[in-house]
């Protein structure tokens, strides 16, 4: 018998561990979220949806939900135009200082949240912009754009650059040839972005917390609830949150995945 | 193409120079490309010749000279409004769009009417003999289908030129040659000028009534096929082009015939009309491989040499040997399976290569 098998039955033991170590906390957040005991412990209750009726018929929650939403569209929309934009000028030009431009276009995400947000609410209170919906959605812009870049960026190194040239060639201006070619081109990367950008708006707490004031987003009004009171409430938002962002996730990843598969065939 | 250098060129290339920062990728090029005319541009990887196409196309802007397209300046005219369509090496098909968008594009971007573009295309694709792929996906379509989505896509905007950057070099060897006929035909039919870059002899041999041989930037040598083939007029071309054996040597005697004096003997050559020679000028002599007869025994004439047999390479009725000469340099002959096969040829054996003065190419001189 050669080692190889063995070896690769450790590697899958190994991944599955991986996950189960990830996903367990969730799972068990989601278990205890429909669970009826007011504390999670074992022996569990019975199954009941009380604790999601329970957040439901709090406006404050609905509230944060529609301030989630609002935010993280937003910041989807405008978060993939500025990421496109900064793509395709890595891609087009060359000049001097491109390195430079590059490092500080990808910067934002390696600051840490806490000094960000921190950092976000000193500017923002000196200009008086502070405390609104749209100090989140320019915190979360900033914040977001760097990953919409990174996966436009992704798609247009693999672009045939004759492309641009041949819709040039064949008498489209350069507008044209953007719309015509380049956008579509992007499309599932765009798509992808635009997923990926409101998932992780939808997420962030750090720098929400600090900038939103009186705005709550949905991570924020967790914390305000775990703050109070300690009951499967928080379980069932987390619950909602987490199949919210998975979703946007791994739709980001259908997308992207499926459309290149596609279309790397065709260049060959 | 004499009957076609009367008439005005289509296009010309005035003292036109490409440069990179330091590096020349065209220098002066002079070139008149004339109207019906399949013109071949081949040269070596970097020699310049994709350069010069794009400049025509005006995907490059010449950095001196001038290009003239039917009579008009275009250096400064941009690709989008010169109706210079080009066939790219890569094909550059839009693989978001079907085939007959890809086709219909050109027309678009000069806002056709929808139905009449449609139109317009579908009697491209039909001229192709791709009709029934119109609605396909381009990652559906094969190699060959997929050139001749690329050729309708240039062509439906019905161009007085078409470019065509090496389409042909993603092609395997029997739909290259498929191909070949295909883009004969078509550039025959539609009488339009084909401009077609390759790296590739037998492609340009193949179709075109001129070819244009480049190096470094430079044109080395403008001729039709056969003139390139069996006067290159440069040593570049002789060694670029077919299988040629290339004896340098200085002038012992130009009276009548030449007579060169080499490493390797003493030969004759016919002399050229428009060329002057005097004594101890140097020279290089061509002997193409297809023109020398062999023989185990010295055949007592006057050029020939003694060869030492390396190899042979064989390719269908064809065979080419691989020779060394006394001084060490390469000979090449080819020849007929058939005329090789009565003799005993081994590695290291001895063997004569012979061929007739007039067979003997000459480069260098004085041209008056």
């Amino acid at each position: 018998m050669s080692a190889r098998p063995k070896k690769d039955l450790l590697l899958r033991g190994y991944v599955v561990l991986v996950f189960i170590f990830v996903f367990t906390p969730i799972l068990t957040s989601f278990v205890f979220s429909v669970n009826s005991d007011r504390f999670p412990s074992i022996p569990l209750g019975h199954f009941t949806t009380h604790w999601y009726e329970t957040i439901l018929a709090d406006p404050d929650v609905w509230d944060a939900f529609r301030i989630s939403g609002i935010v993280s569209i937003s910041v989807a929309v405008l978060a993939t135009f500025i990421g496109f934009c900064t793509a395709y000028t890595d891609y087009r030009y060359n000049f001097t200082g491109k390195t430079l431009y590059l490092s500080l276009a990808l910067l934002p995400p390696t600051i840490p949240l806490v000094i960000m947000g921190l950092a976000m609410l000193a500017l923002l209170a000196r200009i008086n912009m502070s405390g609104e919906i749209y100090s989140i959605i320019v915190s979360h812009v900033v914040l977001c754009s760097p990953f919409a870049m990174a996966v436009i960026r992704m798609r247009l190194a693999q672009i045939d650059p004759d492309l641009e040239s041949a819709a040039w060639n064949l008498g489209a201006s350069n507008w044209r040839a953007m719309r015509e070619v380049i956008v579509p081109f992007c499309r599932p990367a765009i798509a992808s972005a635009f997923c990926l950008t409101a998932a992780v708006s939808f997420d962030e707490f750090a720098v929400a917390w600090f900038v939103s004031g009186l705005n709550k987003t949905v991570p924020v009004i967790i914390l305000e609830i775990l703050q109070g009171n300690t009951d499967p409430q928080i379980n069932a938002i987390g619950s909602i949150v987490f199949i919210t962002s998975m979703t946007l996730v791994i739709l980001a990843q259908l997308i992207l995945v499926r459309k290149t598969i596609n279309q790397t065939a065709t260049g060959i | 193409m004499n009957e076609v250098t009367d008439s005005p060129p289509l296009v010309s290339f005035d003292r036109v120079s490409k440069r990179y920062g330091s590096v020349v990728a065209v220098h002066t090029m002079n070139l008149k490309i004339y109207e019906g005319e399949f013109l071949a541009i081949m040269g070596p990887s970097g020699c310049g010749k994709t350069t010069s196409l794009r400049m025509l196309a005006g995907l490059e802007e010449p950095s001196e000279g001038d290009i003239h397209l039917g009579g008009k300046r275009i250096n400064e005219i941009s690709s989008i409004e010169r109706d210079t369509p080009m066939v790219w090496q890569s094909l550059a098909l839009f693989p978001f769009l079907s085939v007959q968008k890809n086709v219909e594009f050109g027309l678009k971007m000069r806002a056709m009417p929808a139905e009449e573009r449609q139109q317009r295309a579908r009697k491209w694709l039909d001229r192709m003999e791709i009709l029934e792929l119109a609605d396909r996906d381009i990652s559906q379509l094969s190699g060959g289908q997929k050139q001749r989505v690329a050729l309708a896509r240039s062509l439906v905007t019905e161009p007085r030129i078409l470019l065509l950057d090496e389409p042909l070099s993603a092609l395997d060897a029997n739909l290259v040659v498929r191909m070949q006929g295909v883009l004969s035909r078509l550039q025959k039919e539609l009488g339009i000028t084909f401009v077609y870059v390759t790296h590739s002899q037998s492609e340009a041999f193949a179709m075109s009534d001129r070819v244009v041989i480049m190096s470094q930037g430079r044109i080395e040598q403008i001729g039709s096929p056969k003139a390139i083939y069996r006067s290159p007029a440069s040593r570049f071309v002789a060694d670029f082009v077919g299988a040629n054996n290339i004896l340098s040597g200085s002038i012992i005697g130009a009276g009548e015939g030449l007579k060169i004096s080499t490493a390797v003997g003493e030969f004759q050559c016919k002399k050229s009309a428009d060329m002057s020679f005097s004594d101890d000028d140097t020279l290089d002599m061509v002997i193409s491989a297809d023109l020398v007869q062999i023989s185990m025994e010295d055949p007592k004439v006057q050029n020939s040499l003694r060869c030492r047999f390396i190899s042979e390479e064989f390719v269908g009725s064809i065979v080419t040997i691989f020779a060394e000469l006394e001084d060490g340099s390469d000979f090449k002959v080819q020849t007929r399976q058939r005329d090789l096969a009565n003799m005993a040829l081994e590695e290291g054996a001895s063997f004569f290569a012979s061929w007739n003065a007039a067979d003997a190419h000459v480069i260098g001189g004085n041209r008056t």
